[in-house]
């Protein structure tokens, strides 16, 4: 219990959200009901790569229903630009990194929008999508990254002067010296595979227009409410106060939602030029085509340890597959690139990372933002290393692992705005020993041996994993205190999921003084937030937690000053004049030994919104509330230690995960129940990156996985249980010690998978240096390991 | 192309009332839902029978209203989320997915509540094994279903208890 006679923090409590959800009542972008709304479907690219040589709407256009089908040409009245603007200040990229909001005269990938056809109902726009011709040129298609990279590779978008968006180039230590000296080089090369985010929800926007002001109100399933206005705004030539986004109840995001797409754009031009409300509401078969994805990397690096085994220096390149634009820049292959690292101490490091134009949808973060890539390169190595020298696997990582005494620790890397790259805090080694005693890792061979004399193939696999979390530069929080007594938290931060609301609610309660069931948390409406930044890089408990803290906190003071100057004691006595204590509790303005006072927050609301003519307490501002910009320039890195142990079937191929244990430290805890779930629903998502998840092209780059019975998730029957466990190292940038949860859990679980699977297929001398790992490409590796040894 | 000559009247029957509508033969009964009935608790996740999301009861057993067309319902006793609550009060396997932490976006969970409705409906014993084989027609992207599971054995324990 704190002062306030609250204790929210650090407590199961539970969800603010799931109320309506639970019966059905949730407002998701396609249940919004504006009258006379129009829908949109969209006329998409069928060709890899094409130049196009017409498009012809006319028969779609005399469907009945169809009130128009749209070109490029036609959005031009409404837009300032037929592409979308650079959303990141990306260094050497220039204009063609962005998707057009319409392609006219050139397609890049399949499923790349051309046209759009607005109907009275989707069923109708769809119809009439069959009818537009598109007559198109066909031209050579990107669909490998080695080879779009060479210099006689035809263009993967014409007009570029190369398929290369940029070269990634991190140096630092002496890294070809301490190659020179090293006691042992290996040489690998790793291929990563990562598909789309798949929220079940789609992406979806519906766009009105005020008659009279010209004003935009977007409903919108996004993680970036603010981005979307002011990337509308600037595209719809307005003014950012012109342009509303109400985000909608969210269904999920994974990184998919974070960025503005040219749907969205096209969707609020068409509703600017035809004066009707329009709606569009992304299928599934949409997102397979065209949202983003995190897709292909190839890596082939050079591991410099001493003798003992610890990390000298690593040198390489990696050629990452950007797909046809880099609409947030360089951040995957950057992040990739980065967090090689991990946990470990790494004195030089020199790595080359091409970035590659192909004839794919666009790249951005899914979940783990590129992360998973990078840990599970360093962390086969650590396995490669402990084969190689025969040792333990937990202590040559041991050996190589940033110390707790080391924190705050330099990486030696600088991030993306040249800042270096520091590591706030954590106990990494800590982690590492209470997951392995958990796990009975010192009991694993004896149970793998028995499992053997069984016919049975066990393996253990184990990584750490590391993610930055916080992203600044702020995010914003309002606290305001209604006559009626009912808080109001408005935030930059937008609710696709996570619990958001809830933890906002519990900080905001416990610094106000008020109960949770008084608090209601608006995330992500631009009509209330002026400033703020949304929902990714792990971000919104810290940075939006803070503001509503420090905003709360503000609130509270501004009530018991104004308290200190209207009221008197029970006796009569005016507060200002004795010497106690006030405080808020339960709503309540209390006095410290007189029970008798109790002055309501709603009260003091009420005196702090004014009376026409009459007097207002004195050096305070107008209104019980307080908005409050949280900043953070440095980001607090989250860890984790997962093991996992998983059995191998040899005849199929199948891999059963049976146990799975995870060691987080997130700093402090604000919802231990909802901390558990993003964390257990990480590790499932991992999960399906190591086993299952596959986006797949055929060499004109048609995708041919495109239904959830092609490209598989994981589900109830292939996902274990999950013992989670939380340390708590608080970050000492921010007052609270929080570090974010939502993307540190997904990061280590694809190389502890794998690692499973190939300690338990060790008789047969599998290295695995690929992911995911499916059941016909791992007989394929049984197969080809026995053949050579025989 | 269609016309008005295609539009039928359908007649069904929602958590106990009654409702008639005008649909295509081609609308989905997920579709006539939603935007005839405005019961938008029932979701489309992938339109194509695999996520779940859109699972309602059907005379008393789970079927995806995507894949069914709603001329196909006409006649037909339909149960969906928004039946599920005893008035105001969350019904017994509601109030557990919110102890359990059992939902985080709430796309998908309508219709995960709907099987696991059918599946207490039908069965007189439980078990994780046959809770989570139930759930493998679901796609649920955020908990990792351990939470969604949890809440259903807590159900199932429940009603083994007599207390149901």
């Amino acid at each position: 219990m704190n002062e306030q006679g609250t204790n929210y923090i650090g407590q199961p409590v539970l969800r603010v959200e799931d109320d309506s959800f639970l019966r059905g009542k949730g407002q998701y972008v396609d249940d919004v009901k504006v009258p006379n709304t129009f829908h949109v479907a969209f006329v998409r690219s069928q060709m890899g790569h094409a130049i196009i040589s017409r498009i012809d709407t006319g028969e779609a256009q005399a469907v009945p229903g169809v009130l128009a089908v749209l070109t490029a040409d036609d959005l031009k009245e409404a837009l300032h630009s037929l592409r979308l603007p650079l959303a990141f200040p990306a260094g050497k990229l220039d204009g063609t990194a962005m998707p057009p909001v319409l392609a006219s005269t050139e397609v890049a990938y399949v499923g790349e929008a051309l046209a759009m056809v607005v109907a009275e109902s989707r069923h109708v726009a769809e119809d009439a999508v069959d009818l537009v011709y598109v007559d198109y040129d066909e031209c050579p298609a990107l669909v490998d990254p080695r080879e779009a990279m060479k210099n006689n590779a035809d263009r993967a978008l014409s007009d570029t002067l190369s398929n290369c968006f940029t070269t990634i180039k991190i140096d630092y230590g002496d890294c070809d010296s301490a190659f020179d000296t090293a006691a042992h080089v290996f040489h690998e090369t790793f291929f990563l595979h990562r598909g789309a985010a798949h929220p079940m929800e789609g992406r979806g926007i519906l766009s009105v227009v005020d008659p009279g002001s010209g004003a935009v109100t977007l409903w919108a399933s996004t993680q970036a409410s603010h981005e979307l206005r002011n990337t509308a705004a600037e595209m719809l030539m307005k003014s950012n106060d012109d342009v509303r986004v109400i985000p909608c109840d969210v269904g999920g995001g994974f990184g998919s939602k974070f960025m503005v797409y040219p749907e969205e754009i096209a969707v609020a031009a068409a509703s600017v030029i035809l004066k009707v409300p329009v709606k569009w509401v992304e299928d599934r078969r949409e997102h397979f085509l065209s949202a983003i994805q995190e897709r292909d990397q190839y890596w082939d690096i050079e591991v410099a340890v001493s003798e003992k085994g610890t990390l000298q220096a690593i040198r390489g390149q990696m050629i990452h597959d950007q797909g046809a634009y880099a609409p947030h820049a360089i951040t995957v292959p950057y992040n990739s690139a980065s967090s090689i690292i991990g946990a470990y101490v790494l004195p030089s490091y020199k790595l080359e990372a091409h970035v590659i134009r192909t004839n794919k949808p666009p790249v951005i973060p899914v979940r783990g933002a590129g992360y998973q890539q990078g840990t599970f390169v360093i962390e086969r190595i650590m396995d490669r290393i402990a084969e190689e020298l025969d040792e333990d696997r937990g202590e040559i990582r041991r050996r190589n692992l940033i110390k707790s005494s080391q924190m705050p620790y330099s990486t030696g890397l600088k991030n993306r705005a040249g800042a270096p790259v520091v590591y706030d805090s954590g106990d990494y080694l800590a982690c590492q020993k209470e997951a392995l005693l958990a796990a009975d890792y010192k009991g694993f061979p004896e149970r793998q041996a028995a499992a053997r004399r069984e016919g049975r193939y066990i393996g253990l696999g184990m990584a750490h994993g590391v993610k930055c979390t916080g992203r600044g530069p702020f995010e914003t929080a309002t606290v305001r205190v209604s006559t009626s007594g009912e808080v109001s938290v408005y935030t930059g931060a937008n609710a696709v999921g996570q619990s958001t609301k809830t933890t906002l609610a519990q900080i905001c309660a416990d610094k106000l003084g008020v109960n949770i069931e008084q608090i209601k948390v608006i995330c992500g409406d631009t009509a209330y937030v002026q400033y703020g930044l949304g929902a990714f890089g792990s971000r919104q408990t810290m940075m939006a937690g803070n503001a509503v803290a420090f905003a709360a906190r503000e609130v509270r003071e501004k009530a018991l000053e104004v308290a200190r100057q209207l009221f008197k004691t029970s006796k009569g006595t005016p507060i200002s004049k004795i010497n106690r204590k006030l405080f808020v509790e339960n709503g309540h303005i209390r006095l410290t030994d007189d029970p008798e006072i109790e002055i309501s927050l709603s009260h003091i609301a009420s005196i702090m919104r004014g009376a026409a003519g009459y007097s207002f307490p004195n050096d305070v501002g107008v209104g019980l509330e307080a908005t409050h910009h949280f900043r953070a320039d440095q980001m607090a890195y989250a860890n984790g230690f997962h093991v996992c142990e998983t059995e191998v079937a040899l005849d199929t191929g199948h891999v059963k995960i049976n146990r799975y244990l995870a060691v987080h430290d997130c700093g402090k805890i604000i919802n231990p129940l909802t901390a558990v779930g993003q964390i257990q629903g990480g590790i499932v998502h991992g999960i399906g990156n190591a086993l299952f998840e596959q986006m797949l092209y055929d060499g004109n780059a048609q995708p041919i996985t495109i239904t959830f019975a092609d490209y598989l998730l994981t589900t109830a029957t292939e996902a274990p249980n999950i013992d989670c466990r939380f340390r708590e190292t608080l970050s000492p940038l921010n007052p609270l010690g929080i570090k974010g949860v939502g993307e540190v859990s997904v990061i280590p679980v694809t190389a502890a998978v794998i690692s499973a699977v190939e300690n338990a297929l060790s008789p047969f001398g599998i290295h695995i240096r690929e992911a995911p790992i499916t059941p016909i490409r791992l007989i394929e590796l049984i197969e080809q390991a026995s053949a050579s040894s025989l | 192309m269609p016309t008005a000559e295609y539009i039928q009247n359908i007649t069904l029957s929602v958590n106990g009332e009654s409702y008639t509508s005008q649909a295509e033969p081609r609308t989905s009964l997920a579709d006539f839902l939603r935007y005839n009935l405005e019961l938008t608790g029932t979701h489309i996740g992938c339109e194509h029978g695999v996520c779940g999301a859109c699972t309602v009861l059907i005379d008393g057993n789970s079927m995806r209203s995507c894949l069914m067309f709603a001329v196909q319902a006409e006649g037909k006793e339909i149960a969906t989320v928004e039946g599920l609550a005893e008035g105001n009060q969350l019904n017994s396997l509601q109030k557990a997915f919110w102890e359990r932490h059992g939902l985080q976006c709430g796309f998908c969970t309508s219709g995960i509540l709907m099987t696991l409705t059918e599946y207490f409906e039908i069965n007189s014993e439980y078990s994780e094994k046959t809770i989570r084989d139930v759930l493998s027609g679901h796609i649920c992207r955020c908990t990792g279903y351990e939470s969604i599971v949890a809440a259903a054995l807590d159900v199932a324990n429940s009603k083994e208890a007599g207390n149901e």
